[in-house]
């Protein structure tokens, strides 16, 4: 990675931002590259997880928002298993990802963040997650209708994909949940 | 022995099986499960990718509807286990998050709910010997991977029952079933987990170096113990068979079926027919046993 800084610029950026969200302090990493080693999705992204946050401390902006590996990252935890100095990179990932949104980054190739609406809207309205109206809402916004088609002849027949949502749940805490948390910000 | 069991919400869809079969087990065992009533979605990874408050709340909500009955909450997905597990660190160690985790879900809760997973209750509170003892069939020497994932074993800090890198409890079941748990290097490596249809081309590249490796390591099956990494084994071996040229047929079973097996429970709660590979190895390697037994 090439990575230029201006001589006498101040670092500010976006680190203080993902340190509140996150709880985690950036400044102790020495760029080991453990997390980067045990990561799964390192070799498929642009920035790897040291990467990441050797930019955040030399203060990039929102343009960091962009990157790849905020929505390729599975959050797997390996990265924080490694990490010698206990840095939770999966947190800052999770805060990463939420500025992402917030801010309007670019649309990730596979359009996790509508993934993460479709899920999280059936969660909101059954109370627990309703796999059929949650693929029909990512698969009509993405228009992938057909990847995967073949396997669900057979999911359905064996009882892996649920015809109906679930009626059980305590729905109205769940509710009360949403409205209180990301609806309210 | 008596739990609050919560199933999550691939029970009720992809994981199906791996709900009835350790229902199955529990029974044979004399292990009650008591569902939690009104149990509601912990959140998974689309909570945690989106908020933090909101993933903490979704979870605890189902921890302090548990606290009343005061048992132990035991729980099969990992993924599940995870967030459970997380909500209780958040509420606990930090105030702040308690607080606003009680406002979002209008009451209190303090973190204090233990959160287990069933093959920790297995091992810990009910033995290998107790359950040596109710087995009635062997997995007769069938090499069995044992495949663990992420979210089962880390972060250390908060899942704490099992070594991250290492870890040895599932082994340890296979054993005492009779079967031969290969030793592999690709315990805790990562399936891609819920990038399963938003990047497809990832989990399908993941999911083949796990199950060449697990071929390599001469394994005939792999156990799990989470619901993602089930489907995205089993399921994408069609396309590594149709993108790559590459045939494994490695039947992928919850360590929870294998166990049903070898407990003689019903085939419908077993639910290997839910299996996308057929696994006939399995049930030959427990059939030849059994015949060479009379
Ligand atoms: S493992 Fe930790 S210290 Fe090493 S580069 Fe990654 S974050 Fe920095
Ligand atoms: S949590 Fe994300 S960044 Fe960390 S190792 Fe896993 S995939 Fe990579």
């Amino acid at each position: 990675m090439t990575i230029r800084i201006k001589k006498g610029k101040k670092i500010n950026g976006i680190i203080s931002s993902v340190q509140e969200m996150s709880g985690v302090d950036l400044s102790v990493c020495f760029q080991c590259k453990k997390c980067t080693s045990g990561c799964p999705v390192s070799a498929h992204s642009e920035s790897p997880p040291a990467e990441i946050i050797r930019r955040l401390q030399l203060g990039a902006g929102n343009e960091i928002l962009d990157s790849d590996l905020i929505w390729t990252c599975a959050s797997c935890e390996t990265c924080f298993a490694r990490c010698p100095m206990r840095i939770d990179t999966a947190a800052v990932m999770d805060a990463l990802r939420a500025l992402a949104m917030a801010r309007g980054a670019k649309v990730p190739a596979g359009n996790a963040p509508l993934f993460n609406k479709a899920f999280l809207k059936t969660v909101e309205i059954f109370g627990r997650t309703y796999d059929l109206g949650m693929i029909a809402a990512y698969k009509i916004g993405t228009s992938t209708y057909l990847q995967d088609t073949d396997k669900f002849p057979a999911m359905l027949k064996k009882g892996k994909i649920a015809l109906l949502p679930s009626w059980d749940a305590d729905k109205k805490t769940v509710k009360r949940i949403f409205n209180k948390t990301v609806k309210t910000r | 022995m008596k739990y609050t069991y919560y199933p999550g919400c691939s029970a009720e869809s992809t994981s199906r099986d791996q709900h009835t079969s350790s229902k199955a087990v529990a029974e044979a065992l004399g292990i009650d499960f008591i569902e939690l009533k009104g149990w509601s979605c912990c959140g998974s990874t689309p909570a945690h990718q989106t908020d933090r408050v909101l993933a903490a709340s979704l979870s605890a909500a189902n921890l302090q509807l548990a606290q009343k009955a005061g048992r132990d909450v035991v729980v099969n997905c990992a993924s599940c286990y995870s967030r459970l597990k997380t909500a209780n660190h958040e509420v606990s160690s930090n105030p702040g998050m308690r607080q606003k985790v009680g406002e979002a879900m209008g009451g209190e809760y303090d973190g204090s709910v233990n959160v287990r997973h069933f093959i920790e209750v297995l091992i810990h509170d009910l033995g290998l010997g107790a359950l040596q003892e109710k087995l009635k069939y062997s997995l007769n020497g069938l090499k069995v991977a044992p495949y663990y994932g992420c979210l089962l074993v880390r972060p250390r800090e908060i899942m704490g029952f099992d070594d991250p890198e290492n870890p040895t409890s599932m082994d340890r079941l296979i054993t005492a079933m009779g079967g031969e748990s290969i030793d592999w290097p690709h315990k805790v490596e990562c399936c891609g987990g819920g990038l399963a249809l938003t990047r497809t081309d990832l989990v399908i590249s993941l999911t083949d170096s796990i199950l060449s490796m697990a071929e390599a390591a001469g394994a005939e099956c792999i156990a799990v113990a989470c619901p993602m990494c089930q489907v995205n084994l089993d399921m994408r071996q069609l396309d590594i068979e149709r993108n790559r040229g590459k045939q494994y047929n490695l039947p992928i079973l919850y360590i929870t079926q294998l166990l049903a097996l070898c407990l003689g429970a019903s085939r419908e709660k077993t639910g290997l027919n839910k299996l996308m590979v057929p696994p006939e190895k399995v049930t030959r390697a427990v059939i030849s046993g059994v015949s060479a037994a009379t």
